[in-house]
């Protein structure tokens, strides 16, 4: 736990691509039954999209909503597992397409689904320490799952951006306590050269998910001082739309406070990008005063907690640009061999 | 060996950015020494911008070998707000979305892919808009 105070989210913004399959579809190829899917449908990318590419529109959103001159940005951190280039920084082509080169940092992190939370941590220091006065936050990722394997049905594609500065009167959330719990936990990963990540079924849920997020988020409240009362909206990591509701059960936190940030069911889970979405689709909605626990959580393992106070900057920023529901309404639906072809599946000759 | 050619045009590709002639108004992608339309060294620094109405398109069903994988995509030339017109791959539409007329913005997505090895080109294609009012 650390009491942060200062540093604030100044423009934020969300984007999914416009393509959505069924899990239903998914599960006639695969011979299931039409019901317990863990989301209803899930965002595929269109064959024109990568991490890249869905980190800048989420960033472009972002940066509407900030109003700054975009070269006074001096770090950009792409979390993802899915970058285009093995080597070579998806920051800097986030920053050239946003008009901030030359930046200052520019690295891509790697933290399973975690990684755009701890960019963001990451750039709260920078700017505490005065080494950078504004920093981009980026989760972005178009997760892979093996075809017939059980996160084929939510892998899917989506990004957020946050841009960070001082707290002042045009600030949208100030960001007031942090904390992280990471630990060796092999639940999840991917060997280099490899399309697919491999998992262990039985450590998915107790000692991974539940024991990071949960032992952030407890460090947050015992340390911080806060309590579930003066919370008013809390989003976790959403895989699945039962993991964040048995958190939240666990924690004794209403589903009235899950819900404004609960949209796997028709997104999937986006990974890098899934708890930042959330909290964009909570600042979309949430008045000034009210507070929002955000936590991620990264397979490997490890999740970020983050307590955030909602401030008046939200009122005149928050329609500058498209809100998330946007996105999430504005669909195509896919058929499977479709999602074959985006998804680079098919061998063209 | 595209990367050159690419690296030079990225503000353009990346961003609508360029230069236009301060004495003639031509836009040039990227800086020149002098203005090919009136030979003048004066430039301002441009970006066009992202949104306009679809004036014309067609779809591409037998694409070249580097666009194969896109097959069938669409063209459409595009009048810009400032009035400055733009030829420009289509991408995210239904087919019956595809009007004279309708209103559609700029979007950053990969273009071309040189091979397993070689770099991703980014740039531009446009979207019908989210919006179409
Ligand atoms: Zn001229």
């Amino acid at each position: 736990m650390v009491k942060l105070g200062g540093v604030a989210i100044q423009g934020y913004g969300g984007y999914i691509p416009r393509y959505r399959i069924k899990a239903e579809e998914i599960g006639r190829m695969w011979g299931q039954d039409k019901s317990g899917f863990p989301v209803a449908e899930k965002t595929v990318a269109g064959i024109d999209e990568d991490a890249a590419t869905m980190a800048v529109e989420a960033a472009r959103i972002a940066l509407r909503r900030a109003g700054i001159d975009p070269r006074r940005i001096g770090a950009v951190y792409v979390g993802s597992e899915s970058k285009p280039y093995a080597v070579k920084p998806t920051g800097t082509i986030v920053a050239e397409a946003i008009g901030a080169s030359p930046t200052k940092l520019a690295a891509d992190l790697e933290f399973a689904c975690k990684a755009g939370s701890e960019a963001m941590a990451i750039i709260i220091g920078l700017i505490r320490s005065g080494q950078v006065e504004y920093g981009l936050a980026i989760g972005a990722d178009t997760a892979q799952g093996r075809p017939g394997d059980a996160l084929e049905y939510t892998a899917a594609s989506g990004a957020a951006a946050f841009i960070l500065g001082k707290t002042d009167h045009r600030a949208v959330a100030e960001i007031e306590a942090w904390s992280g719990y990471a630990t060796d936990t092999p639940d999840f990963w991917r060997r280099p050269g490899d399309k697919y990540p491999m998992h262990t079924a039985r450590f998915t849920g107790e000692p991974a998910y539940f024991k990071h997020i949960i032992g952030a988020v407890q460090s947050l409240l015992e340390n911080d001082g806060y309590t579930l009362n003066e919370i008013d909206y809390v989003v976790f990591h959403q895989p699945n739309v039962k993991f964040p509701l048995a958190v939240a059960k666990y924690l004794k936190v209403g589903q009235e406070k899950v819900s404004p940030g609960l949209i796997a069911n028709s997104v999937g889970n986006t990974y890098s990008a899934c708890s930042l979405l959330g909290l964009v689709n909570v600042l979309d909605q949430a008045q000034p005063g009210q507070r929002i626990l955000v936590a991620s959580y990264g397979s490997g393992a490890g999740s970020d907690a983050f307590v955030l106070r909602v401030l008046d900057g939200i009122l005149e920023k928050r329609d500058l640009a498209p809100k998330l529901a946007e996105f999430i309404e504005n669909k195509i639906y896919i058929d499977y061999s479709t999602y074959l072809k985006l998804r680079d599946e098919i061998l063209v000759r | 060996m595209r990367v050159p050619g690419y690296w030079r045009n990225m503000s353009f590709l990346y961003r609508l950015a360029g230069w236009k002639c301060v004495h003639c108004g031509a836009f040039h992608h990227y800086k020149p020494v002098v203005c090919r339309r009136c030979r003048s060294k004066e430039f301002a620094q441009v970006e066009l911008p992202g949104s306009g109405r679809l004036i014309a398109y067609t779809v591409v069903r037998s694409p070249p070998k580097e666009f194969e994988r896109c097959a069938p995509y669409a063209i459409g030339l595009i009048e810009l707000e400032d009035g400055t017109k733009i030829l420009s791959q289509l991408t995210d539409f239904k087919e019956n979305e595809l009007r004279d007329d309708i209103r559609v913005e700029a979007v950053f997505r990969r273009v071309r892919i040189n091979g397993e090895q070689g770099i991703i080109e980014y740039g531009y294609k446009f979207r019908p808009a989210l919006s179409q009012s």
